[in-house]
């Protein structure tokens, strides 16, 4: 089994020209391409057939060593370039990549509108609870009463929960994971990028070295253990009293809705105005 | 349309720019309403699918400045247009494409600031954030239109010079030509010349995405065309990938400014009206140089040897024949609806010349009586 999940990798990765990758040591971000590569590998999709499009911060560079059509755009407009290409060739199945800050700071009013608009491209989105790239600043998505490097004294804003956001946006498919479950990870990202509508997967991602290390959580083991003891499946979760979900999160599918797609709905638009 | 070839039309310079971008092959357009220029949009909307393109409506100009650069990527020719606050918006992706090699227009009809300014009055107020909007150090081809014609040639002209050199190219107009109504006769389709960018015929693996060549000018593949590679707004090798070597970073640079160097003789495009004998010149572009064009007429029928350069290309400033102008005429005027802008590059080749301003900036259109009176008084 590890051995073939070795080939899998070699042949999805510009192993040859971009490595060592710039991540730090125990990053979540490898977790995530590796699963992300799994998934499409599952899936049976040709390398030629797919575009990644990223936008600025660590997981930007994740479109510099994946061997598709790849593209590093500008700091919260991945979508934007992304929605070009798949109107612009249907048959491209476009991923785009991006960070908590990239896609819904800078990129939030993208965010909304791509899953508003249901147009038929996958976001990943990593939530790593932290400005990385920039050295620790806090995000749309630190937590209340944490430490960033620009909350010296403890943040005082409240998160955006990016699943239930999507959700509420009109996404067809929205999931969460995190890199402690990583196998179920595979599974939601194959899901999302099956699916015909505007799908969100976010991951909750450790970024010990700005995050953790701010938040007594400074290794990657500790920050695994918060995953796995803070993520709590969808059908369990529904199960569980209000109280005891406090302080954790739904991981799994949060919603799988078939509704009419953008790339779909437009060559309608353009057989009715060529039948006038 | 093809049932409309040859006829004669009532068109605005809105419509004009939609024919010019549907002639020279565009099929796709992402943008956000904005006066002056939303008709613009309206017309790709009802036109784009009918001919198996594609309009969207963003939620945001930074949005359709995105969208259009990758439709390009994919390999369709693509357009947004906007006005003032609008075209601020898209600075941050028009540079994007800017170091990314990525053809598309974007028009930009210009109406009053800043700000807000004056959303329903024109103005020529964003010259010079046409030249250096985005940030860094880059060059760029600006044209600008002065007729309901001039739209749609000069749209024309834009994609076929954004193919050609693989950059973005501006088009400026004003409220005046957007919104004024002429009557014109375009031309068949099939006769408009197109370029189309120059696509990879080696095999993929040869494949190098920013190699140099003798034009400077790398061909360009679409994405999902079996050419994998990345495309970034880093400077980048060769290969399209990050670098940060100083040799690799000077020769990407250099390059970017090479390859329209290389093509000031067709790229810098200017109308010498009444210059053979001129000792004054009036040197004007957009719907200023329809009053300017009006004043020297005037001008002449008084006997005041006066003749105008009109400038159609901005930038990269036609140096070349402004320098003519100036060596051939004592007095210079450059008429303009803000407070001096493009004079400033008229100055920087100017040796010996007086060259003089003349300044709008109430929202209204400068009159011909205006340049007239100004002229007499030179």
């Amino acid at each position: 089994m590890a051995e073939k999940n070795i080939s899998v990798r070699h042949d999805y990765l510009r192993h040859d020209k971009k490595f060592p990758h710039v991540w730090c040591p125990g990053c979540g971000n490898g977790i995530i391409m590796g699963s992300l590569i799994r998934a499409i590998d599952k899936l049976g999709l040709q390398k030629d057939e797919l575009v990644l499009a990223s936008g600025i911060g660590c997981s930007g560079r994740m479109a510099v060593y994946i061997d598709f059509n790849t593209l590093h755009t500008t700091h919260g407009r991945a979508l934007t370039f992304a929605t070009g290409i798949k109107l612009a060739n249907p048959a491209l199945t476009v991923i785009t990549v991006m960070g908590d800050g990239d896609a819904t700071a800078i990129g939030g009013n993208h965010f909304i509108h791509a899953a508003r608009r249901n147009i038929e491209l996958t976001a990943i989105i990593i939530n790593n609870q932290i400005y990385g790239m920039t050295g620790g600043q806090y995000s749309p998505t630190t937590p209340y009463g944490s430490f960033a490097s620009t909350a010296a004294w403890g943040h005082i804003e409240h998160p955006f929960p990016i699943a239930e956001l999507a959700v509420t946006a009109g996404a067809s498919y929205v999931a969460r994971g995190t890199v402690y479950h990583a196998a179920m990870l595979d599974d939601l990202l194959a899901g999302g990028i099956a699916k015909k509508g505007f799908s969100v997967i976010e991951v909750m991602s450790n970024c010990h070295t700005h995050y953790g290390r701010r938040n007594q959580m400074g290794d990657p083991v500790t920050m695994m253990r918060y995953f796995k003891e803070h993520g709590i499946p969808v059908d369990r979760a529904a199960k569980m009293p209000a109280e005891e979900m406090s302080g954790k999160f739904t991981i799994g599918v949060l919603a799988d809705v078939d509704k009419p797609n953008y790339t779909e709905e437009y060559q309608k638009i353009r057989e009715r105005s060529q039948r006038e | 349309m093809s049932d409309k070839v040859g006829q004669r039309r009532l068109l605005q310079g809105n419509e004009a720019i939609v024919e010019g971008a549907l002639a020279a092959g565009c099929r796709f357009f992402a943008g956000y309403p904005i006066t002056p220029a939303s008709e613009i949009a309206e017309m790709m909307s009802h036109r784009l699918p009918a001919v198996n393109g594609t309009f969207i409506q963003m939620e945001d100009e930074i949005a359709g400045m995105g969208a259009i650069i990758g439709a390009s990527l994919a390999g369709v020719k693509s357009l947004t247009a906007t006005s003032g606050p609008g075209f601020s918006l898209i600075q941050e992706n028009f540079g994007f494409a800017c170091a990314a090699e990525v053809p598309c227009v974007v028009v930009n009809v210009m109406r009053g600031g800043p700000s807000t300014g004056l959303p329903t009055s024109p103005a020529q107020g964003d010259v010079m954030q046409a030249r250096w909007g985005t940030h860094g150090d880059h060059p760029v081809i600006v044209l600008a239109v002065s007729t309901v014609n001039d739209c749609f040639a000069i749209t024309v002209h834009a994609f076929n010079l954004a193919e050609k050199y693989r950059v973005p190219v501006i088009v400026l107009s004003d409220e005046i030509v957007a919104h004024t109504r002429e009557t014109v006769v375009l031309p068949d389709p099939a006769n408009v010349m197109v370029i189309d960018r120059i696509r990879p015929s080696v095999p993929p693996e040869w494949y190098i995405p920013y190699e140099d060549n003798s034009r400077g000018v790398p061909a360009m593949a679409d994405l999902g065309s079996g050419y994998r590679h990345h495309v970034t707004g880093l400077v980048h090798d060769v290969r399209g990938f990050p670098t940060e070597r100083p040799e690799e970073v000077d020769a990407f640079m250099r390059r970017l400014f090479r390859k329209i160097t290389n093509g000031f003789y067709e790229i810098q495009m200017t109308r010498s009206i009444m210059m053979e004998d001129a000792e004054i010149a009036v040197i004007a572009y957009g719907a200023v140089s329809r009053s300017a064009l009006r004043a020297v007429r005037m001008a002449r029928d008084h006997g005041i040897k006066v003749g105008l350069l009109h400038l159609i290309t901005l930038f990269p400033f036609p140096k070349k024949a402004v320098d003519a102008v100036l060596r051939q005429c004592r007095r210079v005027l450059v008429p303009e609806m803000n407070m001096g802008q493009l004079i400033r590059e008229v100055k920087r080749v100017n040796f010996s010349s007086e060259v003089l301003r003349h300044n709008r900036v109430d929202g209204q259109f400068i009159t011909p009586d205006e340049i007239y009176n100004h002229l007499l008084s030179m």
